[in-house]
């Protein structure tokens, strides 16, 4: 494995929290010391805006903005740097996909399809996107019993439907489970081939390698602050044609435009077509840094590392009575995003008393509402979500955490 | 401070009141959507005062508990003092400190009561 007590010294949080078992890296990763004094370099010795100014500092920030754009777009190998959109994050990337798209693609008695695992932020646009259309149809993909996409389902609903777009999430955020995108892309191509598919790359980006071209998919989203970057900058990938012909602006205003009149205006070409506005440069180049430092380790490495580790904890609270995990039981098809109940208790009351010992995990739906509604058939989880700076002692410690809720709780268990 | 405290574990465990009154002159419906508690609250009342009080539902420990002790409370008290019951004084029945997230899940049968109060 990696020696995982360096990479604990990377990141600044665990120096003022040394006691700190983070296990919410799905909420928001922390920050290598890398990627903070790069940003804080950036404001230090290089603002200004960009793609507007002569003078000389300005056409630095450009250059590392750009350049920025250039190290995402090899990161998830898009074809050319007009592909690559800075957004604000996963949730904007889609909400821009499902105005701008949406609006010119999808018509009366077309359908929509998505699946029953889906984040709100990968369900909610759709469907509210199609309510300014007449008889448009949303329809969900069915979750099987072990958790994974029922392939079945997905056949039946490409092949009746033919949608004109298929919105699915990578690698869901509640069960870990990784969705077969080949395989999915294969039975599209087959039964289906005109349906876009957009894949929400939120929870895959830092856990495994990604390759646009190699999915086969025509859109793909992230957001920086889960891959060790900062807050508030995200990617929208798509083909260029789609960018090109299919989409028309969303945020109008400054920087993406060609000639303005006082009837109409014309607009730049890409990427600088979605980029109204005075981008998150900051947030770019500190994500260029975060993908740097990833790729210094390896995204391969990553993952072999928290495949073990995902392995271990699997069979330490495999060996816990009371524990439910929802979720591929196996590390095959999954990664370290673990979410269980408990006996009875409720996930607030046990992240509360992991508070108490400096753990830090998730409870609640996880904007998973219909997934625990329709699939998992309870209203919360308590979910645990590793990142590379996560140790063996930090999953014992977690045990002996849940052991500690269970006498807790016990105490008066009649 | 801890706040699960043996107070809070007895009455989550085994909550006083958690049934369904076969009479009853109003009931509430009560949600906490960042708890996911979800809780009914009825009141039986005559001549001015609580005959009986009980709730049903589901929620986290706290919430559970914290309608266990207020409908304990409750019982057998006037209505026009009760309605005077402020939440500090349902938080000073808890004897717990919590944190602002938690504290609804604390008040979430304080406030089923003064619905119930109030209608």
């Amino acid at each position: 494995m990696l020696n995982i007590k360096n990479l604990k010294n990377d990141f600044p949080i665990f120096k003022k929290y040394p006691e700190l078992i983070y296990l919410d890296s799905a909420a928001t990763s922390q920050k290598p010391s890398c990627v903070i004094n790069r940003i804080v370099k950036f404001y230090h010795e290089e603002n200004a805006n960009v793609h507007r100014g002569i003078y000389t500092l300005s056409e630095l920030a450009t250059e590392e903005y750009e350049n920025a754009r250039k190290i995402v777009a090899k990161f998830i190998n898009a074809k050319s740097l007009k592909e690559v959109i800075f957004t604000c994050g996963t949730t904007d990337s889609i909400n821009l996909v499902g105005y701008s798209w949406i609006w010119k693609n999808v018509f009366e008695n077309d359908t929509i399809l998505t699946t029953e695992m889906e984040h709100h932020s990968n369900f909610i646009p759709w469907q509210q996107a199609i309510k300014y259309k007449s008889k448009v149809a949303l329809k969900l993909i069915k979750v099987t019993k072990s958790y994974e996409i029922d392939l079945t389902d997905l056949e039946m609903k490409l092949t009746k439907s033919k949608p004109k777009l298929l919105a699915i999430t990578h690698v869901s955020n509640v069960l870990g489970t990784i969705n077969p995108i080949k395989k999915i892309v294969e039975i599209k191509n087959r039964v289906s081939p005109n349906t876009r598919i957009l894949v929400d790359g939120a929870q895959s980006i830092a856990h495994i390698p990604v390759d646009v071209y190699d999915l086969g998919i025509d859109f793909f989203v992230f957001s920086g602050h889960k891959l060790y970057g900062p807050t508030g900058i995200g990617v929208l990938w798509a083909k260029q044609e789609i960018l090109e012909d299919e989409m028309s602006p969303f945020r109008y205003g400054g920087g993406m435009i060609q000639n303005v009149e006082v009837e109409d205006s014309t607009w730049a070409d890409l990427p600088e077509k979605f980029e109204g506005g005075t981008p998150n440069i900051a947030g770019a180049i500190g994500l260029a840094e975060a993908i740097g430092y990833v790729n210094s380790i390896s995204m391969n490495q990553i993952l072999k590392h928290e495949q073990k580790l995902t392995e271990y904890a699997l069979s330490k609270l495999d060996k816990i009575s009371g524990i439910q995990i929802f979720g591929p039981p196996k590390i095959d098809n999954r990664i370290g995003v673990i979410s269980l109940s408990l006996d009875n208790l409720h996930p607030h009351d046990i992240a509360q008393v992991f508070d108490g010992q400096g753990i830090a995990v998730r409870a609640g739906h996880h904007c998973n509402q219909i997934l625990m509604k329709q699939v998992l058939k309870v209203s919360a989880t308590t979910r645990i979500s590793l990142g590379i700076y996560n140790t063996i002692e930090d999953i014992d410690k977690l045990c002996t955490g849940i052991l500690k809720v269970k006498k807790i709780f016990g105490k008066f268990k009649t | 401070m801890n706040i699960y405290a043996d107070i809070i574990l007895d009455h989550y465990q085994n909550p006083r009141n958690f049934v369904k009154l076969k009479t009853l002159t109003s009931e509430v419906e009560l949600n906490n959507p960042f708890c996911g508690d979800k809780l009914t609250m009825q009141i039986l009342s005559k001549n001015g005062e609580v005959v009986d009080i009980a709730f049903q539902g589901e929620g986290c420990a706290i919430s559970i508990a914290s309608a266990s002790i207020l409908t304990t409370f409750a019982k057998g008290k006037n209505l026009d003092n009760l309605a005077k019951f402020s939440s500090r004084d349902m938080l000073g029945l808890l004897g717990i400190e919590l944190t602002p997230t938690r504290m609804k899940c604390a008040l979430l049968g304080w406030e089923g009561l003064m619905k119930l109060l109030g209608s």
